[in-house]
């Protein structure tokens, strides 16, 4: 049984990375601020029944999104999937193997650092549609398993599958189309 | 046991990147990424990009939120001493 005593020390280091996936999460800051606040009080309240020893970080991130689902998500929409019709996978990474790109001398990675602002990497995760926003940040930014991602959501852990293929897929598309915009990939080639 | 060809390798490569594949599959992929550069290069672009994306959308807590959130977190205490 954890000793609300020791919660500051124990949880203070999260808070930086709670707050930036709090961001992300409502896209505002007024929203991600009583968020975040939330989150830690309900943590603290919590607290006694955390079983030490077990993953706090796992638990934290657990609060937040039961939070963020309960009381900040929009209104329900079925996202809008006509867009990934057409992003087959490595969009990005083709796009960016054009015929321009070589003819730079510069490999695909190369390209991939100077393609985007950090302002449009943020907007970019964004405009995900919200279901495949929060899957892309439990697993690629904050790097937890399909399993716990499943039991954070409570859904079945083909459905998170789905929603990171999807949300990657619309993170690609969206980051190419910035990229588009500044000239830096070449337009793809018309579909016979 | 057969070997792992491109689509293969390119159908494992988000499970992967994510550490979801069993042992078995994943020396398939790796054993396919020795002999594949195109494959790896693939696979090397896929990993920066996730790398890129994390590192670059990072926020730090603006202070007076975090001493907000402290704040409100002693005056619990204070209450349930």
């Amino acid at each position: 049984m954890a000793d609300q005593s020791t919660f500051v020390d124990a949880t203070a280091p999260f808070m930086d990375a709670l707050y930036s996936a709090a961001r992300r999460m409502t896209h505002n800051t007024a929203d991600a601020e009583d968020l975040l606040q939330e989150t830690f009080l309900r943590a603290y309240r919590g607290y006694p029944r955390f079983e030490e020893g077990t993953n706090l970080r796992a638990w934290l991130y657990r609060i937040l999104t039961n939070t963020f689902i309960n009381s900040y998500r929009a209104k329900q929409r079925r996202p809008d999937e006509s867009d990934l019709a057409d992003v087959e996978d490595l969009y990005l990474y083709r796009r960016l193997g054009g015929l321009e790109a070589s003819e730079r001398g510069r490999s695909a990675e190369d390209e991939l650092m100077d393609l985007v602002t950090d302002s449009q990497i943020k907007d970019a995760l964004d405009a995900l549609p919200e279901q495949f926003r929060v899957a892309v940040l439990l697993a690629d930014i904050e790097g937890f398993s399909y399993k716990e991602i499943a039991e954070m959501l409570e859904i079945p852990i083909g459905t998170v599958m789905s929603r990171l293929h999807r949300g990657r897929k619309g993170l690609q598309k969206t980051l190419a189309d910035f990229a588009l915009e500044r000239g830096l990939v070449p337009k793809p080639a018309p579909t016979a | 046991m057969t070997e792992h060809n491109c689509d293969d390798a390119l159908g494992d490569l988000y499970r992967f990147l994510d550490h979801e594949l069993d042992d078995e599959t994943r020396e398939h992929v790796e054993r396919h990424l020795r002999d594949c550069s195109p494959c790896l290069e693939a696979f090397d672009f896929e990993a920066e990009l996730r790398v890129m994306i994390r590192d670059r959308s990072r926020e730090r807590i603006p202070d007076a939120l975090r001493a907000r959130v402290l704040e409100a977190l002693n005056r619990l205490d204070v209450e349930t001493a």
